[in-house]
This record gives structure tokens, sequence and C-alpha cells, in this order.
């Protein structure tokens, strides 16, 4: 249970904050100010920038819970544990933002603000199945108990990903399809559209980076405490 | 007790068939003295079939398109109570320690009680399926036949499924409500499979039209099986 929190030095503690602050300022400046409007889509599409980011960090967390699960159950280490545990909270943070992103730009654009195309529907479960991932581990009788059952479940969930696809693909196929446009189709012609994406995903990313730093760190120290909790519960000192 | 043990199991042997052999024994001699499981599952099972046959008018001429639906939310819900109820009952009495005190092989327990969680969820549906197609009106011995290719693969994934994550929501503070929050999302295939399947044979498709979600269903039976047979000996482990 002991472990020692990660080493840090004080210029990769000013290095992540000014990174992310410095590539959001500049992802802001060119979403709102640098960028074109759409020629279609008119202002609203400027969402679709921040929307897009979402999603590199979001898969980036679940493909982290499910490697990192795997390793926590070969090896015991609480290491992976706390990897895991960051990544599925700050996947599901990135997540509902990249839905809501979604829903809000959908409804201008489409007319609707859901619909059941399979990359929504893969999406919702996807979240569903990280939500119940941090319902387990606050609802476990025993925490050590609890990262254990939610490292199984990490682990099917990554392995139960290609089926749902599948699925979710064969079952919007049968149907006729609601909406036929697709968000690859609005042109990213401009090329300050692309830089401006780009710029986006690396601002999302880096913060992503940086709060899993944290979390990663959080989650030590609250194992420190937890130890001295017990020590002086145990010895009384 | 010791005459029924008997018949069913020889302790001269301990291969995993014969352990296995008597596992099973133990839960379905359990299950047919006290038919607690049986007939909570077909009561619950009909009293959705009911409630659901509210929302979805069955005398409507589009019933069809919604019966599919209609009788997989009735075998899922009541099932995922059922499969519940079979780690729980081990609870009880503190059988469980016992169990896993038994030189068996975790992954072994995993199987047999899948085995009986398969067997117990077929029997109600073979009393849900018939009393589904009175309800609804159906073409009796076509959708009989069309339904027994359809719920065997089902049932044997929704068991290795709701088996390990039974095992699971065990372990936490609100069991009854964990089992569904876990493993209805990752079932999400299983159930889109057995509903498409179950509509397009209903309406007179063949069988090649779909194949693909037989596939899909056999592999989620495949991926379950492992994983749990892999992963139960974790989540049991005190």
């Amino acid at each position: 249970m002991t472990a020692n929190t990660p080493k840090t030095t004080p210029i990769t503690d000013l290095l992540a904050p000014a990174a992310v602050i410095l590539s959001m300022l500049t992802a802001l400046y060119m979403v709102f100010i640098a960028v074109p409007n759409d020629a279609f889509q008119g202002p609203v599409q400027r969402i679709f920038y921040v929307h897009l980011a979402m999603w590199l960090p979001t898969f980036a967390a679940f493909g982290i819970v499910g490697v990192t699960s795997l390793l926590f159950l070969w090896k015991k280490d609480r290491k992976w544990d706390h990897i895991a545990t960051g990544s599925a909270e700050l996947g599901l943070l990135f997540c509902t933002l990249g839905l809501a992103t979604g829903c809000i730009w959908a409804k201008p654009i489409w007319g609707t603000w859901w619909t059941w195309d399979p990359r929504l529907t893969l999406t919702l479960i996807l979240w569903m199945i990280y939500a119940a991932y941090l319902l387990l581990r606050n609802l476990a009788t025993d925490p050590n108990q609890g990262a254990v059952m939610a490292a199984i479940l990490g682990v099917s969930g990554v392995v139960d990903l290609y089926l749902v696809n599948r699925a979710v693909y064969w079952w919007r196929g049968i149907h006729p399809a609601v909406v036929v446009t697709k968000e690859g189709d609005s042109g990213l012609t401009d090329p300050m559209m692309r830089i401006t994406l780009m710029v986006c995903l690396l601002a999302f990313f880096l913060l992503f980076v940086w709060l899993l730093r944290l979390r990663i760190r959080t989650a030590y120290l609250e194992d420190q405490v937890d130890d001295l909790r017990n020590r002086v519960l145990v010895t009384g000192v | 007790m010791a005459a029924h043990w008997k018949v069913g199991y020889s302790p001269r042997s301990n291969g995993t068939a014969d352990l296995m052999w008597a596992l099973l024994w133990k839960d379905l001699l359990l299950e047919l003295r006290t038919k607690e499981t049986l007939a909570s599952l077909f009561l619950l099972g009909t009293l959705l079939l009911l409630v659901l046959s509210f929302a979805f008018d069955p005398t409507h001429p589009m019933r069809e398109q919604s019966a599919p639906g209609v009788l997989w939310v009735a075998i899922i819900f009541s099932g995922t109570s059922a499969i519940n109820r079979s780690l729980l009952r081990e609870r009880e009495n503190d059988c469980f320690s016992a169990l896993l005190l038994a030189p068996i092989d975790r992954g072994t327990i995993f199987l047999a009680k899948t085995l009986v969680n398969f067997l117990l969820l077929l029997v109600a549906e073979a009393f849900l399926i018939p009393l589904f197609i009175f309800f609804f009106n159906l073409p009796f011995a076509h959708t009989l036949g069309r339904l027994c290719l359809v719920a065997p693969p089902t049932t044997l994934g929704f068991a290795a499924i709701g088996t390990l994550f039974s095992a699971i929501s065990l372990r936490t503070r609100a069991r009854e409500i964990m089992l569904p929050i876990l493993m209805l999302p990752l079932a999400s295939p299983l159930f889109l499979a057995a509903v498409e399947t179950t509509g397009v044979l209903m309406e007179g498709g063949s069988l090649s039209q779909v194949s693909h979600w037989f596939k899909l269903t056999l592999a989620f039976d495949l991926t379950f099986l492992v994983v749990g047979w892999l992963t139960f000996e974790y989540a049991v482990s005190e």
C-alpha cells in the first residue's frame, strides 16, 4: 500500500502548466479570431475544433485504462491502478465534454440534438462503461478489492470494444440513417482551419497529460494519508 | 440428502469435469428443492411482458416490430435478478467461503456457475417464449422454431458475462443495482444481436441474412467465457 510519490522537479512542475496555458490561449485565438467562418455552417462550425479535440484525450485515456488494468492484474503494483483511475476519470470528463459539444453543434447543423448514428451510440456506450467503472470503485466495500474489480472491468471494456463497434454499425446499417451528413464532410478546405484543428488537438492533449500527472500524484498522496491514518489508529502515535 | 448427493456425484474422482459436475449438481439440486430462482424468473418475466405490452400496444398492426424488443427486455431484466441471486445465495451462511476453500480452480467454479445460470435461464425461457407468442398473437410453430435458434447462444453469453459481474457486484454496497449497471453496457452487442436476429427471423428472413449477427453472438460468448475463466479468480479472491 505504501508508495512513494513520483519524483517531480520544479522545472517540469512549471513547464507542464505553462505549455497548457500557452497552447490553450493560442487555440482560443485561432478558434475565435484567426480561422475564417465556414462557408456553409457559419460561426457555429467553430465549436467543431473543440469538439474534435476532445476525442484524442478520450480514446488515449480509455486505451491507457485497458493497458494499465491488465498490468495491475498481472503485477499487482498500485502504480498501475493509480494511472488507470486517473485515466478513467479524465477519459470520462473529455468524453462528456465531447458529447456535449457534439450535441450543441448538431442542433443547428443537423436539426436535432441527438441521432442514433453509430459513432454517437458507440460513444454513449463507452461513456456508460467508464461511468460504471468509476461507480464500482466508489461503491466497493474494500478499496483494494475495488481496484481489482475495476481492473477486470477495464480489461473487459477494451476487449468488448470491437464487438460493440461492429454491433452498432450493423444496427444502424439495417435502418435508414436519419442524417447522412458526416462531420468530415464539412471539409476543412482552408489551411488555417487545419492548423486550428492541430493546435486544438495539441492543447487538449497537453491538458490531459498535465491533469493526469496531477491526478496520479494526488492518488499517491491519498495512499500516504491512508497509511498515516492507519498507523495512528494502530499505534496511537 | 446424502442419497441425493450420491445420485449425481461420486467423490472417487476429482478431475475438472467431475468437479464441475459436482458444483452443477449442487446448484441444480438446490433449485429443484426450492424452485426459488425459476419461480421468480418466470413471474418477473411475465410481469415485464405485461408491463411492456402496456408501453407497446400489442394489438397495433406494428406490434411485430416491437415484439423482439419486448421479449428480450423481459428476459434480460428477469435474468439479471436471477443471476444476481445465484451468487448471493452462496453468501448466505458463508457458503461462498467454503466454495473458495475447496481445492477447485476458480475458473472451474466460474464455468459451473455459468452453466447453472445458462440452464436455469433456458428453462425459464421455455416457459416465457410460449407465453410471449400467446400474448402477441404470433404464429406458434414458426416463432418458436426461430427463437430456438436465437435463444441458446444469446443466453450462454448472458450467463457468462452475468456470472462474472455478479461476483464483482457482490462486493459492492448497492449490489442489486450494480449488476445491470456493470453488465448491460458491455453486453449491448449481445442484446442488439438478439433483437435484430429475432426480428429478421420472425419476419421470415433467412439464416444467411443474420449470419453476421450469429457470428457476433458466438464471438461474444467465447470472449466472455475466456475473460470470465481467466479473471474470476481475481473477482472472488479475498
